[in-house]
């Protein structure tokens, strides 16, 4: 009986407010979709650091005959220099994890690969293209302590990191990370007060019944659970939206759209969208439960 | 079952209480009329006994419980035990009147079966048998205040009360009202009801408690309108 008039009682509210409701399902949908989106490139942004940390490598190019940098006034590297240089980048281990020489005819060579169908190719010569270390280190961060071990030394033209210019890119990432995040609280925050006003409205508009209810005495949370039920059910269909939205996201613009065109990196997994989803509904559910508690406390009270 | 024990109400930002120090008690099963000038404190008196408002200062004892003590997750347990009926029906308008009365039993929770049982029951006991099914507004006023009446009877209250119940009625549809809250008033109900209604109060000979500018200036047992000597 109880749980049929509180049904019944909702189910009225929502329809008597059919334009408010709907613009509540639709506000909390985008926001939280946003608020979703922007959680995603974060862990885009994690999965992208994983995969390439891994790869990215510090090259220390040594000197070539004709280099002008201060250090290769000696002319080219000479083969003390390079094994000084073998048996210090040796001595840097642990954190130093693979040490690997490469040539002028394999740099050339991998040149040639990577430019195959490009006229660059023939412009460049096989002594145009410095002879190298390259080198993994187990903890990428510490790439200062290389590049102070050797930047400037005589032999070395240039030490080269990376990650430097991976962590460029994921700043830019991080920034639009961090715009969406602020874009989508502001959205949930304009959401909270379209709740707070819906349930005015509600209130205003049902007036009679809850003083008839208070009257006769219905407990509070008789009077009041109908006006919670209907935000939560509203917010609940937003939440479920922005879900569906982030699920369409994955589906479509990660799976079929970017993850083909971008094959050299690796994209967030649907683990990563069903760890979002809940929270989706929890925020939704929760923030609807917070505007409506304040906002009956102030208009129906006993 | 209703003690006022130096009450006085002033409400925020007036200037002068709505009731000052007011003291009297009612017992079980009296019918007590509230009479006196607009504004003199009648409404704010029943108020006060449904817990609407608090006082300033005093207490306010009803059907035994202090109400300054009582938390407010108690006051809709006082309110099951008390009918209220106003000069306005406060019926809902898309409801019929079977519905209407049922209302106040689903709210506060009681079960179908008991609901279809005492709802023609208590229609019958304000004389509205055969007009379950009609809306407020195909009924006179009178009728639509005998719905409130039933609503508020329901429960078989122990308290019953009235703010103007005859205010919005014609002399004659007025005596039938009196004669329904006379019956309920002898089925052991008691009753306190405010009325500017002289013919009324002269007839009925129950006790009156008459207010003038929020102070108790008289109570007789078997009392007469009187002010407008
Ligand atoms: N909610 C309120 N806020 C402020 N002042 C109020 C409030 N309710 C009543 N008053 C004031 O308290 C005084 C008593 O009002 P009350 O309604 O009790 O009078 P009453 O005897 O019922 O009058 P009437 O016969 O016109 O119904 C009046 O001066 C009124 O203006
Ligand atoms: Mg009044």
């Amino acid at each position: 009986m109880r749980a049929q008039f509180v049904v019944s009682e909702v189910g009225n509210g929502l329809k008597r407010n059919l334009t408010m409701t709907l613009a509540v399902i639709i506000t909390v949908a985008v926001s939280l979709t946003l608020f979703g989106v922007s959680l995603l490139v974060r862990s885009q942004v994690d999965t992208m650091k994983d995969f390439w940390y891994d790869k990215v490598e510090v090259s220390i190019f040594l000197c070539a005959k004709g280099s002008d940098t201060p250090s290769c006034v000696g002319g080219e590297v000479t083969r003390a220099q390079r094994d000084q240089i073998r048996a210090d980048l040796e001595s840097l281990r642990p954190l130093v994890s693979e040490i690997y020489y490469e040539s002028r005819t394999e740099a050339f060579a991998r040149f040639q690969e990577q430019f195959a169908n490009s006229p660059i190719v023939d412009s460049v010569s096989e002594n145009a293209l410095p002879e190298s270390f390259r080198v993994k280190l187990s903890e990428p961060t510490q790439y200062d302590v290389v590049a102070s071990a050797f930047a400037g030394r005589p032999g070395i033209e240039q030490v080269n990191d990376q990650r430097q210019v991976l962590d460029k890119f994921f700043r830019l990432l991080g920034g639009l990370q961090a715009v969406a995040l602020i874009i989508a609280i502001v959205m949930l925050v304009v959401t909270v007060l379209l709740i707070v006003n819906t349930m005015r409205v509600a209130a205003f508009s049902r007036r009679r019944e809850t003083g008839i209810m208070r009257l006769v005495g219905a407990s509070n949370l008789y009077i009041q659970l109908p006006f919670l039920l209907e935000a939560a059910v509203s917010a609940g269909i937003g939440a479920l939206l922005a879900v569906g939205g982030l699920v369409l996201a994955k589906s479509i613009v990660i799976d079929q759209v970017l993850a083909p065109s971008f094959q050299f990196t690796a994209f967030v997994g649907w683990d990563a969208v069903f760890a979002i989803a809940p929270l989706l509904l929890i925020v939704g559910i929760g923030l609807s439960g917070i505007a409506a508690f304040f906002t009956l406390r102030k208009y129906l009270r006993v | 079952m209703i003690l006022f024990d130096s009450v006085t109400k002033l409400y925020p930002n007036q200037a002068r209480p709505a009731l000052e120090d007011a003291s009297l008690e009612i017992e079980k099963g009296e019918f007590v009329f509230l009479v006196g000038p607009s504004g003199s404190g009648k409404s704010t008196f029943l108020r006060l006994v449904l817990r609407e408002e608090r006082p300033t200062s005093g207490n306010v004892w009803v059907l035994g419980k202090d109400l300054m003590r009582l938390s407010n997750w108690k006051i809709p347990a006082l309110r099951r035990e008390i009918g209220t009926v106003f000069q306005d029906f406060r019926l809902l308008p898309n409801k019929t009147v079977f519905e209407n009365v049922a209302f106040a039993l689903e709210v506060i929770g009681k079960p179908k079966s008991h609901i279809r049982k005492v709802v023609p029951e208590v229609l019958e006991v304000v004389g509205l048998d055969g007009k379950e099914d009609r809306r407020p507004d195909e009924l006179s006023g009178g009728e639509q205040q005998r719905v409130a009446i039933a609503r508020a009877f329901v429960n078989r209250p122990k308290l019953l009360i009235a703010d103007e119940p005859t205010g919005n009625l014609d002399p004659g549809t007025s005596v039938g009202i009196m004669k329904l809250l006379d019956r309920i008033n002898r089925l052991g109900t008691t009753v306190v009801m405010s009325t500017h209604d002289a013919q009324i109060v002269d007839q009925m000979r129950r006790r009156v408690i008459e207010l003038e500018h929020g102070h108790v200036v008289r109570d007789q047992s078997r009392g007469v309108y009187g002010y407008a000597r």
